[in-house]
């Protein structure tokens, strides 16, 4: 059992993601985590704002305890299931990131430069987390969907849109990776 | 309530396949834009192959739910300019925070608190959407 507490390969995450799919077609849901963002709006009262939000959120509870469930996961498998944290990124990779300031890349899970606590009171943290969230949002609603709407379960079902919207996720990815790093680190 | 724990239980698997994969890690997330990993994309690929094979049996062999009901797919609306709009900008902005709408709660569950930023500015991100979306092309 020690495999469980070294990070999983990609041959058993995949399989993992398309079973959580399945698991939740066939308790007759669908796997697309961006639309519970919409259900938060929609509890928040921003119905009184945009007919968008004007639906009843509590047929949506479903997907909101799958992502409490999501958190729960979260902790589990960082208190009890994970002993080293640091991410095996690609010495190369290492190497850039060092270069552009990230000087915990290959030695933890998430850049301590972008998420310790710290990120609260420094201005560039604050404007990198606030602006990579406000994309988030609102991409994925105009998209109609994320990476699990659109990349697992609309390609699955063969759906053309999400081609072309994950032709979009990894332009704009690629755009951001490629083209704005190197001007704001 | 039986169903309520089934979606939960599911949710914790999710997030626990989520955090161990490193699919939430925004390294990972760099260095598949960088194409310097078969990881993420080893992750997505087979993901993708056994969801195609799954959702076609279940057509072919009308499979129901657990609860005996139809299972109905949905078809996405046609169309190119939201998707592709949409799709950059969500791009631009899965490559900046290195999370996407599931592994941002896992996030916050593993206790990288900063990650509230993220989800909290989504939500805002979702209702400038839900504002505007009349005059946006689609």
């Amino acid at each position: 059992m020690n495999w469980i507490f070294e990070p999983w390969p990609w041959y058993v995450s995949g399989p993992m993601i398309a079973l959580i799919m399945f698991l939740l077609i066939m308790v007759g849901k669908n796997f697309g985590m961006s639309s519970n963002l919409r259900t938060m709006c929609a509890l928040c009262g921003a119905g009184k704002h945009s007919d968008f939000f004007k639906f009843d959120w509590k047929s949506q509870k479903w997907n909101l305890m799958v992502v409490l469930g999501a958190i729960i996961g979260g902790f589990i498998a960082s208190h009890y299931l994970t002993n080293d944290f640091a991410v095996n990124i690609n010495p190369d990779t290492i190497t850039e990131l060092n270069t552009l300031g990230f000087k915990s890349a290959g030695k933890s899970y998430l850049p301590i430069e972008l998420f310790d606590a710290d990120a609260f009171t420094d201005i560039k943290s604050l404007l990198i987390l606030s602006i990579g969230g406000l994309l988030v949002g609102f991409g994925t609603r105009y998209a109609g969907g994320c990476t699990s709407g659109h990349a697992i379960s609309g390609l699955s079902n063969l759906q053309l849109p999400s081609l072309i919207a994950v032709m979009g996720f990894f332009i704009g990815g690629l755009v951001m990776i490629h083209f704005i790093f190197p001007l704001i680190f | 309530m039986a169903r309520t724990v089934i979606y939960l239980l599911i949710g914790i698997v999710f997030g626990i396949t989520m955090f161990k994969s490193e699919a939430a890690s925004w390294f990972r997330i760099y260095e598949m834009f960088k194409f310097q990993s078969f990881h993420m994309y080893g992750i997505i690929g087979s993901a993708l192959v056994i969801g195609i094979i799954v959702i076609q049996a279940i057509k072919r062999f009308k499979i129901k739910s657990i609860y005996n009901e139809d299972i109905k797919f949905i078809p996405k609306d046609k169309g190119i300019t939201r998707y592709l709009a949409g799709g950059i900008i969500f791009g631009l902005g899965w490559a900046l925070a290195g999370a996407c709408p599931g592994p941002m709660f896992t996030l916050l569950g593993a206790g990288f608190l900063p990650i509230l930023i993220v989800i909290f500015f989504a939500i805002v991100g979702t209702y400038i959407y839900g504002v505007i979306k009349d005059k946006l092309p689609h």
